[in-house]
């Protein structure tokens, strides 16, 4: 028997661990810059990029599968030329706009020749994705200066740091500025529309509005003019960059240093060079917003979403749990309804969350949502304001999921409180909310932490309920920005859990997006762990405090 | 109903004593429950007095007619083996029993003359005017200092003064001032349980109640600490009315005034301490006291 148990211990352990290791290791390694490589095929023809996978593929299951195909003549043929079974690469290609593909599958009995060439640069584009190929010229204001990829390479480094500059202020132009008139002309249409609403169309302060409305659109578009006119003085500036790389295929393309994120040439970078790179794709990752279709850029938003939904969620469920777990713990009279109550909430621990997502959306969208629509957005109207999914429903639907735990747990650290201590306090003449409140509720706060440890994790991981409550595949407005009232909890926002389904399963370019769905995930427990980690060093000082002192 | 026995002859020949199961029969048979009280006890000022009372957990029921008049500023020991239901009657004094909500009382207490359980007495108030010690120590998770003030606190004091004076004359009066004035700040379960126990004493003296409940208060303690509590007992007798529920019968015998001897639910021999020890009228209080039963 001990055998048994320990056995089936042994394989939960195992399967853990082998879990997170997995996950650890594909989460780490995907940053990590590879080789790049050249091969030139039978046919003359020549690929580069980088090897993303390798494979061994089953001749003979192939050949059994399809006996008369032309594949499996070849394989037939390759292997007999190379051994029993042939290897094939998958090799990121990249050079979307000439290619029509990201990666390629390259079986090794049709490659002639390979090598890395030194001066091989991989290209992180903001659009079509990767490029690789070998710097032939730098041009500035359409000449070109530079004949030698060494000096074009140097050339590159000078200038692409104040590009990027640029390029960043130029976005910080077009979503601060532009967002922030936006907003103003917004505000400003619907104050007309309120007027309108409240005193009837005609009416005078209706024509005031409009008349205010009439000034604001001219200075807004003054100004829109004015931040255009910036950023097209930046896009000039930034214009007069350019650098022509040549491809595989003797190519030659040439590539606009604004659009470029990042480049380096794979073949020469040492061990720093590497760690440097691997360095500035994390904070990348960590601290940008998402670029094509989220399977390249950063995944800011979506911490961003995560941890302040689960931090607005712990703020809803805890004080609702306590108080629920007090009343039927502290006050209520046992009984057959006090154990129905408990045995529903039990039960309600047990619901599919789909069915709290589908709650959510009916009765905090749509019911709650669209009353306060009415009663305080109605200028707004037709388009929803809080009658829509958001983060603040987003967080009271996952408050509802977790609400159970919560109770249970903090059920479990009242009734662990020692029922000397409330006598104690009640001889002292205290009333019964007094010993509730300073001697209950601080000895059970511990336990009240472990269920709020629970939960939080049970909240942040949860993804199917968040997709119908508010989680969209890309926001591009933060849900705390400068724009008053700062917080805007009825906006759509990014979650890493809906991100990784995003990147994993409906990506365009699926082959790129696999290895961020680990590193996605790796975060997203690392998350998970730090606000645990969070909360278990709260309970732990918590804890020391009412060590109680054995006699 | 069994026959009335003859009264039967006691330990000494004394025709005055009687069966404990002899009254407790008379008493199930209808007879009114003793009243007559000692007439030591009679000519003291009366703190507190039982009237009729009787008490039930559900449909068991646990104290039976208690009549007893408890002397002002005396300590007042009761005895009596285990389930025979002192704490019960200890804990009804300041109604701590309520909390369970199977309870049922019946008869009166009087404190001071003003009913303890009639409608409308303010539990919170009357838990004022009679502090408690429990058997087993139970300091709060909190500062010494928090611990001493906490009837003040839960009362709205906060000026500063007020509760610094009266943290360091409880203690005192617990005799503990000596031993923690120089950290009253830190947890009160570092301390030893000798300690925690005068702590809980100076808890309940702190909003200076009238009596003072002590329900076996050194039962978890050792020796020393127990004698200490003792010492303490004696220092305070005058100024608080002490009732204390103790097993200890050295205890009883050394510290208390007047001993009360309860069996099965009732009160069954009552009177200055040295009569009850000394000289019983009854066989069970005879043979509890000489230690042959309990």
């Amino acid at each position: 028997m001990i055998w048994l148990t320990g056995g089936a211990l042994l394989i939960a352990v195992l399967m853990i661990t082998g879990l997170l290791a997995f996950v650890f290791f594909r989460g780490i390694t995907t940053m990590w810059p590879g080789p790049v490589v050249k091969l030139t095929m039978d046919d003359g023809a020549t690929l580069m990029g980088e090897i993303t996978r390798t494979e061994v593929q089953r001749y003979a299951a192939v050949a059994a599968a399809r006996p008369r195909t032309e594949k499996a003549a070849l394989l037939r043929r390759a292997s007999t030329a190379h051994g029993a079974s042939p290897r094939r690469r998958l090799l990121r290609i990249g050079n979307y706009e000439l290619t029509g593909e990201h990666f390629r599958w390259v079986d090794d009995y049709q490659v002639a020749a390979e090598d890395r060439p030194a001066w091989a640069v991989v290209v992180e584009r903001t659009a079509w994705g990767r490029f690789y190929g070998v710097p032939r010229a730098f041009i500035v204001e359409g000449q070109r200066v530079t004949e030698t990829p060494e000096e074009t390479w140097a050339l590159f480094g000078n200038y692409h740091p104040e590009v990027t500059a640029r390029r960043t202020k130029r976005r910080r132009l077009e979503t601060k500025d532009i967002g922030r008139l936006n907003a103003e002309l917004e505000a400003a249409r619907l104050a007309v529309r309120a007027a309108e609403l409240r005193m009837g169309s005609g009416s005078g302060v209706h024509a005031e509005r409009l008349r205010d409305y009439a000034t604001a659109v001219q200075r807004i578009s003054n100004e829109f003019a004015r931040v255009r006119a910036e950023v097209a003085a930046l896009n000039a500036e930034n214009a007069k960059f350019k650098m022509i790389l040549e491809t595989a295929d003797k190519r030659e393309v040439t590539l606009a240093l604004a659009d470029i994120v990042r480049a380096y040439p794979a073949n020469q970078l040492g061990f720093t060079g590497k760690l440097a790179l691997y360095a500035s794709r994390w904070r990348e990752f960590l601290m940008d917003e998402p670029r094509e279709a989220n399977s390249e850029g950063g995944v800011f938003p979506a911490i961003f979403g995560t941890v302040v939904m689960t931090l607005i969620m712990s703020l809803v469920v805890a004080p609702f749990g306590v108080m629920a777990a007090l009343y039927l713990r502290e006050y209520a009279k046992a009984g057959a309804m006090v154990s129905a109550v408990r045995i529903a909430i039990n039960n309600l621990a047990g619901v599919p969350s789909i069915v709290f997502g589908v709650f959510g959306l009916g009765f905090f969208c749509y019911l709650i949502g669209g009353s306060v629509d009415k009663m305080f957005f109605a200028e707004r109207l037709p388009n929803p304001t809080y009658g829509k999914g958001g983060l603040l429903w987003a967080a009271f639907t996952l408050a509802l999921l977790t609400l159970p735990v919560i109770i249970v747990a903090t059920e479990e650290a009242l009734a662990a409180v020692p029922n000397s201590l409330r006598e104690g306090s009640y001889a002292c003449g205290a009333s019964k909310w007094q010993t509730i409140r300073r001697i209950v509720l601080p000895h059970a706060m511990p336990g009240i932490m472990t269920g709020l440890i629970l939960a939080m994790a049970r909240g942040a991981g949860e993804v199917a309920p968040l997709m119908l409550v508010g989680v969209v595949k890309l926001a591009p407005e933060l849900p705390v920005d400068g724009i008053f009232p700062f917080l805007h909890p009825e906006r759509s926002f990014m979650h890493l859990g809906f991100h990784i389904y995003d990147l994993g399963f409906q990506s365009q370019n699926s082959e790129a997006a696999k290895p961020m769905v680990y590193t996605t995930t790796l975060l997203l427990i690392g998350i998970i762990f730090m606000l645990n980690f969070l909360a278990i060093r709260l309970r732990a000082r918590l804890r020391r405090k009412f060590v109680s002192v054995a006699l | 109903m069994r026959e009335l026995q003859p009264i039967p002859v006691g330990p000494r020949g004394d025709t005055v004593h009687e069966d404990v199961t002899d009254r407790l029969a008379r008493i199930a048979a209808g007879e009114s429950a003793p009243t007559e009280t000692h007439p030591e006890i009679e000519s003291e000022s009366i703190v507190l007095e039982m009237r009729d009372f009787c008490l039930s957990y559900g449909t068991k029921q646990a104290l039976f007619g208690i009549n007893m008049k408890v002397a002002r500023g005396k300590v007042t020991a009761i005895i009596g083996p285990s389930g025979c239901g002192k704490s019960t009657l200890l804990r009804s004094i300041n109604r701590i029993n309520d909390l369970l909500p199977t309870v049922r009382i019946r008869g009166d207490m009087l404190l001071d003359g003003m009913s303890i359980y009639a409608p409308g007495v303010d539990v919170i108030e009357l838990r004022k005017r009679i502090g408690m010690v429990f058997q087993k120590p139970n300091p709060f998770p909190m500062s010494i200092y928090e611990n001493v003030v906490y009837p003040l606190r839960i009362d709205g004091e906060t000026n500063r003064g007020m509760l610094d004076e009266v943290c360091e004359r409880s203690l005192r009066r617990a005799a503990l001032w000596e031993e923690v004035k120089d950290r009253l700040r830190e947890n009160a379960l570092g301390l030893s349980g000798g300690q925690q126990q005068r702590l809980c004493i100076a808890r309940a003296i702190a909003a200076d109640p009238e009596m003072l409940l002590m329900d076996e208060p050194c039962s978890a303690l050792d020796p020393i600490a127990t004698t200490k509590i003792e010492n303490l007992m004696e220092e305070l007798k005058g100024q608080y009315s002490i009732l204390i529920v103790t097993h200890n019968l050295q205890q009883a015998a050394r510290t208390s005034d007047y001993t009360a001897f309860m069996y099965l639910g009732r009160l069954i021999e009552y009177g200055p301490t040295a009569n009850i020890f000394s000289n019983p009228h009854l066989v069970e209080t005879q043979e509890y006291v000489t230690g042959r039963f309990g």
